[in-house]
């Protein structure tokens, strides 16, 4: 099996590849269209802001290539949010695979923004599987894609949010599996056994 | 819910753990790598790796020490010392850290802060400031506390928000080594004051001081160095402690 990491401007990209190393996984970092849609499994990353993102995405035409992928596909936090509509993040219009809204957390001293650290998961679907229901996961992000039909697990913080989504053959998650200790790797070896 | 974060810190000199280290079942206690997986296995949330080499020398020994770090482990890290520019930052990113620290770099140079934040986003951006009480009044030292400077903490933990800092890491040089208490007035009234999250540093004695500056200072996150080295305090039994203090942890 192939797993495709997408090589783009997106800061997590060694550390997603790490965590595929731990798990033996044969994968390749790259950008190349061809081996992109050979693959099995493709991965999208994400830490960054959404409009540089999106634009280096569409530099490389990935733009296209990510929203007509038939194989599983998973996002990972700035690649999650990417995946929706649209993103209040300096207004950035996204892949529209998912139809939603990206929302900027009010802060306050009580809450503070980012939500930066380990909060649980409230399965509401199949993926991910039982086993995790109730586990902590890594978190850093200060928008939020707001509960909808595609959530499979919802975080709260300030408001119920979706922790996890899923929509065909794209899944998605919010939080950093690749820094959720044991929990994330159940996480993304799950995706991987799909 | 979102959970308070417990974080060893560990001082990093020609790529060495330096303290002395006293912990249970390790075959080689100065390899970071070695006790950064044995703390990641107990349960620490995230960790600070601090160098503190003196020569450029030393510094390359650092940098290839991030990248086996994050090789090996599955929790966050957070990377300092000798950090003074945009070029310093990239390749401990690029390495696999999570977050970079900067100290007495964004004191001489507060736009600092602006660039990093502009270049990597401020969740990556931790800005630390050691601070000791004169006059009644908490002054920024810089140079591990040694040097006092014209700034005042709460002008610039604002200004440090206001310019792009993810993250205040709060040292009380007064109470770092005392084992006496963290500083929970400061750092109450940087909760009032602040928008980002607070780690909480120095003076971490017993497990009631982790208690006392979650519950009463409010503090996302406390760090603390020697009581976990040598073993004093175990991460599994502090967190049983502070859930059974109504704390919110991660078990």
């Amino acid at each position: 099996m192939k797993v495709i990491l997408l090589k783009y401007n997106a800061g997590n990209i060694q550390s997603v590849s790490y965590a595929l190393e731990r798990l033996g996984a044969d994968f390749e970092i790259t950008d190349n269209v061809e081996k992109i849609l050979s693959a099995d499994k493709v991965i999208f990353p994400g830490v960054g802001e959404a409009s540089t993102t999106m634009a280096s995405l569409k530099s490389k035409k990935l733009d296209q290539v990510i929203r007509n992928l038939k194989q599983p596909v998973l996002g990972i936090c700035l690649g999650m949010q990417l995946m929706c509509k649209h993103s209040e993040e300096n207004n950035t219009a996204c892949l529209g695979i998912f139809d939603e809204v990206v929302k900027k957390f009010e802060a306050s001293k009580e809450f503070k923004v980012p939500h930066m650290g380990w909060n649980n998961l409230i399965l509401t679907n199949s993926w991910p599987e039982k086993t995790l229901e109730n586990s902590s996961v890594y978190f850093v992000h200060s928008y939020y894609v707001p509960v909808n039909q595609f959530t499979t697990a919802v975080s709260d913080y300030i408001v119920p949010f979706s922790a996890a989504m899923k929509k065909d053959n794209f899944y998605a998650v919010q939080f950093h599996p690749e820094k959720s200790a044991q929990a994330g790797e159940q996480i993304l070896k799950s995706f991987l056994d799909i | 819910m979102l959970t308070k974060r417990i974080i060893p810190c560990l001082d990093i000199k020609d790529g060495r753990t330096v303290k002395g280290v006293n912990f249970v079942d390790l075959r080689d206690a100065g390899d970071p790598v070695e006790l950064a997986s044995a703390y990641a296995e107990q349960g620490a949330d995230e960790l600070v790796f601090l160098d503190i080499s003196a020569t450029q020398e030393q510094r390359k020994t650092f940098a290839s020490l991030v990248k086996d770090i994050a090789r090996h482990i599955n929790i966050p890290f957070t990377v300092g010392g000798g950090i003074s520019s945009v070029e310093d930052v990239a390749p401990l990113l690029e390495a696999g850290a999570d977050k970079v620290s900067i100290n007495s770099s964004a004191v001489r140079n507060p736009q600092l802060i602006n660039e990093l934040s502009k270049a990597f986003g401020a969740q990556c951006i931790v800005l630390a400031i050691d601070v000791r009480k004169i006059d009644n009044t908490w002054i920024v030292h810089t140079h591990g506390g040694k040097n006092p400077t014209d700034k005042k903490l709460f002008t610039w933990a604002k200004e440090g928000q206001d310019r792009g800092a993810g993250e205040i890491l709060f040292t009380s040089m007064d109470h770092d080594g005392t084992k006496n208490g963290f500083a929970i007035d400061p750092l109450s009234k940087l909760h009032e004051l602040l928008t980002i999250p607070i780690i909480a540093s120095g003076g971490a004695g017993s497990m009631g001081h982790f208690a006392d500056v979650f519950a009463f200072a409010k503090a996302d996150a406390a760090l603390a160095a020697s009581v976990f080295h040598f073993g004093e305090i175990s991460i599994p039994e502090l967190k049983e402690f502070l859930k059974n203090h109504n704390i919110p942890v991660r078990l």
